[in-house]
């Protein structure tokens, strides 16, 4: 541990709302020291923040602000350091959700965070293997193709389970598309800041490369 | 599009894999996570581990299990077997469970869903219900204890002459509640999923029980994940092109690697059903 730069390693958020064994160890697979903490300082040393997440999106709020950590997340993106948010993590960053409309979320992208439709051909929650729809091309970011999704097949099949999808107000933010009854953001993507709806760490190969695609960014 | 998903199930007594028919003949297996890697190697899209021992003693035991899995396993996996209350929930959860199934404590307290999915959200929570056939004509012993009093008027809309009535402990023990009803209510107090077993042809390998897959898959909606029954690829088409299903759950067909999970899949894909290969 005395030999490490902190600064080489990837905080994964551990704030009570769900495990953090599956990516803590798919992100080590892949090649990545990880810190896994629920301290605002050992956030400020890293370089990358990984924020999971399952469950409700006020306890989620609820539990980052008890820990002192909206601020130091926060900082951590305007300071242009990494994030990646996954599932409930991704929702987190924008504005609000349906499912709490009183809380106010990390707001760090625009937009908001909707519940699915049931209908007959659409059970909700949406739980299972889907495809991505990749933008090879988002318009006014540095590079053409969205850094997460290197080497990602158009296609891919990646696993989801939510009852909520994340709306940007931005379309350019939404970096890989789903259709699940209506078409939402399933990658998003904003200069430093990554959120995916699925979970990389649990989509087998596809989710790996993207993981490793974050531990080399 | 959303695929259809194939979920070998593991049914998990003092840390192995065991197969039993009808609930009862227990065969050994293997190690769960030599079992789950093997499945996860062969493109199962999810695991499903059943504790069947699920004693007070055993609690510790199959969190550690769990543990283990979710750091070698790199597939959604759901635990279910013996979980009680919120703080049993929270354990295999924060174990690295990916969904948690209840099903004796869900009809004993009823509340628990709506708590669980509350905490830790919908997509969590599977409602697991072991159905069997009961001929209307025979008296059920109990009444539906006040949920859904009109389940002999549905029931002879639908021309059938007998119901499905919820077992729990394991499959010992009969509630008088029809599954179709208690399945409604399970997706009212914030279930995220069905499992629905058919105890009927659990073990028979005569194909999934269709009619109550379709009687629960249509009440509800949300997922219903089908089991009990597999022999053959062709009994996985007829629950995907016949009812509502969205998962199909089995065990023994893979276990005694009868078919592998990838033969089921291209045979399902030959006939136009949604899977990932």
């Amino acid at each position: 541990m005395l030999s490490l730069q902190i600064n080489d390693m990837i905080a994964i958020i551990d704030y009570g709302m769900g495990n953090i064994h599956s990516i803590k160890k798919a992100l080590e697979n892949c090649g990545a020291k990880t810190l896994v903490t629920n301290k605002a300082q050992d956030i400020r040393k890293c370089n990358k923040v990984v924020l999971p997440g399952v469950g409700a999106f006020a306890d989620a709020m609820h539990e980052l602000r008890k820990r002192g950590l909206v601020v130091a997340l926060r900082e951590h993106i305007t300071d242009q350091k990494i994030f990646l948010g996954i599932c409930l993590g991704m929702q987190l960053l924008f504005q609000e959700s349906e499912e709490a409309p009183d809380v106010k979320g990390l707001g760090l992208l625009k937009g908001s965070v909707i519940k699915f439709k049931a209908r007959p051909k659409y059970p909700v929650p949406q739980i299972g293997w889907n495809q991505l729809k990749i933008k090879l091309k988002v318009k006014s970011q540095k590079s053409k193709e969205c850094p997460l999704l290197k080497d990602i097949p158009n296609g891919a099949y990646v696993y989801f389970c939510h009852s909520y999808y994340p709306l940007p107000a931005d379309k350019k933010v939404n970096a890989a598309s789903c259709a699940y009854g209506v078409n939402f953001a399933a990658v998003a993507w904003k200069d430093n800041i990554y959120g995916t709806q699925f979970h990389p760490e649990k989509s087998q190969e596809i989710g790996m490369q993207m993981l490793k695609n974050f531990v080399n960014l | 599009m959303l695929t259809k998903r194939i979920i070998p199930c593991l049914d998990i007594k003092d840390s192995r894999v065991v197969k039993g028919v009808k609930f009862l003949q227990l065969k050994d297996a293997g190690d769960p996570v030599e079992v789950a890697r093997a499945y996860d190697a062969e493109g199962a899209d999810e695991l499903v581990f059943l504790d069947i021992t699920a004693s007070y003693e055993n609690r510790k035991t199959l969190t550690d299990l769990v543990e283990r899995i979710a750091v070698n396993i790199f597939t959604p996996f759901t635990v279910g077997g013996g979980i009680r209350d919120i703080e049993d929930i929270r354990g295999l959860l924060n174990a690295g469970a990916d969904k948690i199934s209840i099903n004796t404590a869900a009809v004993s307290k009823p509340e628990l869903i709506r708590q669980a999915a509350g905490k830790f959200g919908s997509q969590c929570i599977v409602v697991a219900i072991d159905a069997k056939r009961v001929e209307m004509t025979r008296p059920v012993g109990r009444e539906d204890v006040g949920r859904g009093t009109s389940h002999e008027r549905r029931t002879t809309n639908d021309e059938r002459r007998y119901k499905w009535e919820v077992f729990i402990h394991g499959g010992r023990t009969p509630t008088g509640l029809d599954a179709v009803l208690w399945a409604k209510d399970a997706a009212r107090l914030g279930a995220g999923e069905i499992l629905l077993t058919s105890m009927d042809y659990d073990g028979t390998k005569d194909g999934y029980d269709i009619e109550l897959t379709k009687a629960v898959s249509r009440a509800v909606n949300i997922p219903v994940i089908a089991s009990g029954g597999a022999g053959n690829p062709e009994h996985f088409y007829q629950v995907f092109s016949r009812t509502k299903a969205t998962a199909a759950l089995a065990a023994s067909i893979f276990h005694y690697q009868e078919y592998s999970i990838k033969q089921v899949k291209e045979y399902l894909l030959g006939k136009g059903i949604p899977v990932r290969l």
